[in-house]
């Protein structure tokens, strides 16, 4: 069957989701990693658990919510608790398996930046702040990051350390004695990259189909670390693209906005 | 019950946001505040881009959804209308802030921070060591607005408020307080509260006042829906400091309750 067009963020989007395991619990972010992770729920992993900071615990949203705290969430969730509980007893308590978080900037040890560009008490862009993710990346059993791919964004040194991947990788996160392992992958337009076992420095580790690993190196802004043998994605199924675009145009539909 | 100087939180998650409430601020002319909330969103915007704050205590500061808090970006990358302080947190430092406030302990413990540049520049985290096990955690001081400011649902005639949804740290934010004021969508005989639900009661709450829609345009659960259109349209507004201007004046300080200016807005507010 010949293959059906997509665009690079839905492939970004379907990648990430892949990486879901079925049954897990996961703590979800607004944007790609919302899009992702009910992705995963309605496709191959349909018994996992998506979490809101906003404390909606077990939600199903028919459609993507546009601010952290829709009331979809609300409505379609196991249990609703407060902020004060959200933070502490479910994700300080260690109850979450996968935090799925987005970032302006990355580095190399997958550090991640949501706080300024430029220095902080002058910064060139004042970005909204850290939110959830410092504790969301410390606490998590693992993490995913789902960004696209550019030099603005994939930077030698961040402008700020918003939240900790592998700080200055080897055994420098382990130091810190945070409860989670850290981030396992890093999903963008152009591919995936998981850290070196080792030195905690990220691999790209397969390039999403039609996408040169000379175009992936001049989206990065450190020397990029390639895998021996880089894997192709699997492109989108048939099945991923159908629920993929549906959820959007629903979701496009009932905020009255394009999604 | 606000007065210029305050610490003031008026808080809300994405949900039952005091937008009416945050307006009064702004007819007031009340200056010199100190706004303090986990997410400051488009009242906090509309407050900044007034000079009615020196100083913001926050976590994440956006318009959800959308992208960036013009007002707020202005104040802190070019000092219009006025220089603002910043005070950064995490969401989970936050919670943990108010939480010690309403239980009027000096200070918060949580699991967080460590590594991050947080606390380089937020000098209210600093670290422990567990009296216990060893473990080192940060520690953030309680947080006591001398004004919190939330909506809810519902009131009954006593005064003891009832609220459901997305409940953020509302509850937290009012024990906290010196001060307190909620504004609800109605007052009915009878809350019919089921026994575990959030309910703040009457002796705890300085005043409440009915502001029917006053969250608009947030959303009040079982009342109306979030007005999408509105926070989008809000980005072209609150670019330009001009349009930002005019459109206070016109909506804001041009009428004289909330209901003026939902009226005012007829027309020029597609609704989602």
């Amino acid at each position: 069957m010949p293959e059906r067009p997509y665009t690079a963020d839905e492939m970004m989007t379907i990648a990430a989701a892949r990486m879901v395991r079925n049954g897990a619990v996961c703590f979800v972010g607004i944007g790609l990693p919302s899009a992702a992770a009910n992705l995963a729920r309605l496709t191959r992993a349909p018994d996992t658990v998506l979490i809101y900071e906003s404390g909606t615990i077990g939600t199903k949203p028919a459609v993507l919510p546009l601010s952290i705290g829709d009331s979809e969430l609300a409505e379609t969730a196991d249990a609703v608790v407060s902020l004060v509980e959200i933070f502490s007893y479910w994700l300080q308590g260690g109850r979450i398996d996968l935090g799925f978080l987005g970032a302006a900037q990355i580095d190399r040890f997958a550090n991640i930046n949501s706080t300024v560009i430029g220095p902080y008490d002058k910064p060139t862009v004042r970005l909204p702040g850290a939110g959830g993710a410092p504790e969301i990346a410390a606490s998590c059993g693992e993490v995913l990051i789902t960004l696209r791919q550019s030099k603005r964004a994939f930077v030698d040194t961040l402008d700020f350390v918003t939240s900790v991947g592998y700080l200055d990788g080897g055994n420098s996160r382990d130091r810190l004695r945070l409860p989670g392992k850290g981030p396992t992958a890093v999903i963008t337009d152009l591919g995936i990259l998981t850290p070196d076992p080792v030195t905690k420095e990220l691999v790209l580790t397969s390039v999403h189909p039609g996408v040169t690993v000379e175009q992936a190196t001049a989206a990065t802004g450190w020397p990029l670390r390639v895998a021996p043998h880089p894997a192709i994605t699997a492109p989108p199924s048939n099945d991923e693209l159908t629920v993929l675009r549906d959820l959007l145009d629903r979701t496009a539909r009932a905020h009255g906005t394009h999604a | 019950m606000v007065r210029d100087g305050d610490l003031v939180a008026l808080e809300g998650f994405t949900h039952l946001i005091p937008f009416g409430a945050g307006h009064e601020l702004i007819r007031q002319g009340r200056r010199h505040l100190t706004l303090v909330r986990l997410t400051p969103d488009v009242i906090y915007d509309q407050l900044i881009g007034m000079g009615c704050a020196d100083k913001l205590v926050f976590s994440w500061g956006g318009n959800p959804g959308v992208g960036s808090l013009h007002r707020l970006r202005d104040a802190v990358e070019n000092g219009w209308p006025s220089p603002l302080a910043v005070e950064e947190h995490a969401h989970a430092g936050m919670a943990a802030r108010y939480a010690a406030g309403a239980a009027h302990l000096p200070f918060g413990i949580l699991r967080g921070y460590l590594g991050t540049d947080l606390p380089k520049h937020t000098p209210n985290i600093r670290f422990i060591e567990c009296p216990f096990t060893g473990e080192r955690l940060a520690a953030v001081p309680a947080l006591n607005p001398d004004v919190t400011v939330i909506h809810a649902q519902k009131a009954d005639r006593k005064g003891n408020v009832l609220m459901w949804g997305v409940v953020g740290v509302q509850k937290e934010a009012v024990l906290a307080a010196r001060r307190s004021i909620v504004t609800v969508e109605e007052i009915v005989d009878r809350l019919d509260a089921p026994p575990n639900a959030v309910v703040l009661p009457s002796w705890v709450i300085g005043a409440v006042s009915v502001v029917k829609g006053g969250a608009f345009p947030s959303y009040a659960q079982g009342y109306y829906s979030r007005n999408n259109a509105f926070y989008e349209q809000w980005d072209e507004v609150a670019r330009d400091r001009g349009r930002f201007r005019a459109w206070i004046e016109r909506h804001v300080l041009g009428t004289k309750d909330f209901d003026g200016f939902r009226r005012s807005l007829e027309g020029a507010v597609s609704h989602a």
